[in-house]
């Protein structure tokens, strides 16, 4: 076998320095009963494997060969091909967890770069190493903010979240005796603000928007803040389309005192739903409730500058069972791939992708309102995403026109089966006017 | 291994008024008013911006300004800094470092997976649905139990579910009860996440030999306890050869068995959870199946249970329709929910999915590498560190500093002298049942050559110990900075670059 290093020579040798006979002696410890041979096929080569997956993966329509128009928490950015290539590097793929910091300094001063532009863009104090994805991001921003309110039990969550996000909230929750209220959205497709003033009282320990939020709406984060903030709760700004804080006003700006979501869209492939790259910024006041791994900025025994992983005593390799989170991992090559693609961006560039997104968004809107039949429902600002309604089921057509390598939009059937005409389409600096035109042809029955 | 310093790069930092000598600067201080490290397409829609002023931001004040040349030597000279696998032995203990082929990693970007979305029509993802299938059936087989979730993102996320799964499963039949035994040498995620499923957790004692002791498990495993959360191998690297009647006395009262699969590596292919009486285990791709550690994740850690356990999976599941096309399944009503978004951390699947494939039905040779390399590290080093339990080893081995803590050394001094001898440290914060732990895990694809040269490295920090501590004592000598003050980083903290 390829991946093992060791020789009859060397491994008849080993076994004499252990005083064994034979390597099946080392497992004398596993009882019989519990052995079995794996009923799996031989061993195959790399190229018959490169087959088997080849073959799976052009079964699967991708955003490279479609006319591709998805999003809901997931999209097709560009990213920089340096930001990938340098994934490939064995020092930044094949290392671990910064532990040791003398034999760590790469992973962790990238780590507390990517900390900083988390930072900028969310205009908050302090940002952690990452976490897994948006919606358990948003679970463990609403835990902290529960553990810092010191004994309330209600969450107040804007329908506007993205619905796996919520649902993610409420697997969570289930058994840890919190209560989650669901503010609906207006008519305007934005949250509807009386109603969550009304549902936040002095039992709230949290209350949480999404801007844009699953409809592509962009929220004014001062309706959470300003409704948290009378009723002594901690707001929650939640993105789950990280390029929008180039352009529009940032959760910190908008009063939120945690900011959490999904920053794929910085410089991450969609890779089918994961790996994907969840963050969590906060207040410097609260940052010893902050979860997950944390980098911080100190001196080696020479008086250098040097970074580490620090205020460890909140993890469970310490806390066991009172730590803040259970969580053990970030996503640490995904962190480091939007380090390199934000610092390549930088300033001018995150704003320009973000105000290619909506220039393209806004056009792609306008042409399909023009289509008879199609309308726009909701009248409140976009961003880069928005919902259509069509004139028949929205489900079927989507796959007549998948079928067609068009991928229009996500059928919001898919969550609320009441909502049988709608779909969710999305745009990126990726797409060009040409497949727009297509897509508003093919939605016209002209193509 | 010692690495250069950037002369010019401090001389850059002391421009900013930083007169200290740094390794590389961070990337926000090569920023400079005029670079550009990006390049678009001129927009061919008309300009416009439909937001309302008072909704957007002016710009991101700070954010960088850098050129694409200086970023491919930025993130190129800070990987320099870090070790990894491919340079040598990294012999983290219960993290199974172990060699990550690159054949994978080319085909987690194949465009029908690196590019494709998965709310996209059933109809066009078929493949992605297979794979994520397949990867499912053999965990199963592996695993000897009947369905798999591969949703969880990592190990602690597995455990979550897992423990979610047997709550859900005993509220079924009358109530969730409120209690989960660990034993006292598991891994903390383990009470971290029985925790966050809503649970106390009572800690059971090990006995002399590092193993459960049978007498404390029936005191403790009363009918108020939903679940024993059981790692196998142990943190110890000690298999639990009363398996069998541990699990027999946790069923008897009703209790679910939980097995922490974090140690699979030491049995892959040899032996399987569902014989020994095992109901629900994660496992974590990152470690047993190679989908490469990143500098600390992205990880995943699928879930196999037993029947009972079926209905409560994680929504959605994957299934194959009687035409042979796959669809995803959400309507399952005792499902404990979701608990990301998406199916999981797909790109690892990928991966697994070819590790797996390479070896077929001779992974077998995984488990008997991993613990014949432990043994031979054993063997070579228990004359010279003390073992604390001398029970048979599977595929890590746990000394201590017990010798060396008589001449003022410790095992994190061990650890920073390890590396001056060009290897990473291992894992000496755990387990907790080891004072001073050097927890050592070679993992299978390692060759004597590499094994004999850290046994030597040991050996010869065991003598220096003894005849010059006070090097051991000022350890690292040759890493690109030397000893860092964790302490002072946790009491003036500095999150972040500030403009």
């Amino acid at each position: 076998m390829k991946f093992l290093p060791t020789s009859d020579a060397e491994r008849a040798a080993m076994l004499a320095a252990i005083g064994a006979s034979s390597v099946e002696d080392l497992f004398a410890a596993v009882p019989a009963e519990v052995r079995a041979e794996p009923d799996l096929p031989p061993p195959m080569s790399e190229i018959e494997i490169r087959r088997l997956l080849g073959g799976l993966s052009a079964r699967n329509a991708n955003a490279r060969e479609t006319s591709f128009f998805l999003g809901g928490g997931l999209y097709h950015h560009y990213v920089s091909a340096i930001a990938d290539q340098m994934l490939y590097r064995a020092e930044w793929l094949t290392s671990y967890t910064p532990y040791q910091p003398e034999v760590s300094q790469g992973n962790l001063q990238s780590i507390f770069e990517f900390q900083t532009h988390i930072c900028l863009l969310t205009g908050l104090e302090v940002a952690n190493a990452s976490l897994y994805e948006g919606a358990s991001a948003l679970v463990e921003a609403l835990l902290m903010a529960e553990r810092l309110s010191k004994g309330r039990a209600k969450a107040v969550l804007s329908a506007g979240i993205h619905p796996e996000y919520r649902e993610t909230v409420r697997t969570y929750f289930a058994n840890l005796g919190l209560e989650i209220v669901e503010v609906p959205l207006a008519a305007d497709g934005a949250t509807d603000r009386k109603a969550l003033v009304a549902a936040v009282d002095e039992r709230t320990f949290a209350v949480a928007v999404q801007s844009p939020n699953f409809f592509g709406i962009v929220e004014d984060w001062k309706a959470g803040s300003d409704a948290a903030k009378n009723a002594g709760a901690l707001s929650v700004g939640v993105v789950a389309e990280a390029i929008s804080m180039a352009l529009l006003s940032p959760p910190g700006e908008g009063g939120a005192d945690i900011a959490c979501g999904e920053a794929q869209s910085l410089g991450v492939p969609m890779h089918h739903g994961g790996p994907l790259l969840g963050f969590l910024a906060c207040r410097a006041e609260h940052r010893r409730q902050i979860p997950g791994r944390l980098v911080g900025q100190t001196r080696d025994a020479e008086g250098h500058r040097a970074f580490c992983l620090t205020l460890s005593t909140r993890e469970q390799h310490i806390r066991r069972e009172k730590a803040t989170s259970n969580i053990c991992t970030n996503e640490g090559l995904m962190a480091l791939a939007s380090n390199i693609h934000c610092s390549l961006l930088g300033k001018k560039g995150l704003r320009e992708v973000a105000l290619q997104c909506h220039a393209k968004a806004e056009y792609l809107k306008g042409e399909i309102a023009k289509v008879p039949g199609y309308q726009i429902p909701y009248s409140s600002p976009t961003f880069n995403e928005f919902v259509v309604e069509a004139p028949e089921d929205a489900a079927p057509l989507l796959a007549r026109l998948a079928a067609r390598k068009i991928l229009a939009g996500i059928p919001l059937s898919r969550y609320d089966a009441k909502e049988k005409r709608r779909f969710l389409v999305a745009t990126t600096e990726m797409n060009v006017r040409a497949e727009m035109n297509s897509l508003v042809a093919a939605l016209g029955g002209k193509a | 291994m010692s690495l250069e310093i950037e002369e010019k790069a401090a001389s850059t930092a002391s421009a900013q008024g930083d007169a200290e000598p740094i390794v590389e600067p961070l990337v926000f201080e090569r920023s400079g008013e005029g670079k550009v490290g990006y390049s678009l397409p001129a927009l061919d829609v008309p300009e416009t911006i439909a937001i309302p002023e008072a909704l957007r931001r002016k710009e991101i004040a700070g954010e960088t300004q850098v050129s694409e040349v200086e970023v491919a030597r930025h993130f190129t000279r800070l990987s320099r800094l870090n070790f990894s696998i491919d340079q040598g032995l990294y012999p983290l203990g219960s993290c199974t470092m172990k060699h990550n082929p690159r054949t994978n990693e080319e085909m987690a970007r194949l465009p029908g997976f690196a590019a494709s979305h998965p709310l996209a029509p059933e109809e066009v993802l078929q493949g992605a649905l297979e794979l994520a299938w397949r990867l499912e059936r053999i965990l199963s087989e592996l695993t000897g139990l009947p369905r798999v979730t591969l949703q969880p993102s990592a190990g602690a996320h597995g455990e979550l579910a897992g423990i979610l799964m047997v709550r859900k499963a005993l509220e079924k039949t009358g109530k969730p009860r409120s209690t989960v035994l660990i034993p006292d040498s598991a891994h903390g995620t383990n009470p971290a996440s029985a925790h966050f499923a809503g649970y106390k957790v009572r800690e059971l004692k090990s006995n002399a030999r590092g193993t459960i002791d049978l007498r404390a498990l029936e005191e403790g495993m009363t009918e108020d306890v939903a679940a024993m959360m059981l790692t196998v191998p142990n943190t110890l690297g000690v298999f639990e050869d009363q398996i069998l009647e541990i699990a027999k006395i946790v069923h008897a009262k009703g209790g679910y068995l939980y097995c922490d699969g974090a140690n699979f590596n030491a049995y892959v292919g040899v032996a399987k959870p569902g014989l020994m009486g095992i109901d629900v285990m994660q496992m974590n791709l990152h470690k047993t199946f190679s989908t490469p550690h990143g500098g600390g994740g992205p990880g995943a850690g699928p879930v196999a249970v037993s029947e009972t356990l079926v209905p409560f999976l994680p929504r959605p599941t994957i299934e194959r329709r009687a035409d042979g096309t796959f669809f995803l399944d959400g309507d399952r009503p005792d499902s404990i929910g979701r608990l990301r978004t998406f199916l999981g951390n797909f790109g690892m699947f990928v991966r697994a999915l070819a590790y797996i494939a390479a070896y077929g039905n001779r992974i077998g040779e995984v488990a008997r590498g991993a613990v014949l390399n432990a043994n031979y590290i054993r063997a070579g080093l228990t004359d010279v560190y003390h073992l604390k339990y001398d029970t048979p080893t599977m595929h890590e081995v746990v000394f201590s500093d017990k010798k060396q803590v008589e001449q003022g050394v410790s095992n994190m001094d061990i650890a920073k002298r390890l590396m001056d001898y060009g290897f990473h440290p291992p894992t000496i914060s755990f387990p907790l049942i080891v004072h001073g732990a050097l927890m050592i895990e070679p993992t299978e694809t390692e060759g004597k050559p590499g094994l004999d040269a850290f046994i030597h490295a040991m050996r010869e920090i065991a003598r220096e110990c003894k005849e010059s501590p006070e090097i051991i004592r000022t350890a690292p000598h040759t890493t690109p900075v030397k000893r860092v003050d964790e302490v002072g980083a946790a009491k003036n903290l500095v999150l972040r670059w500030r403009p």
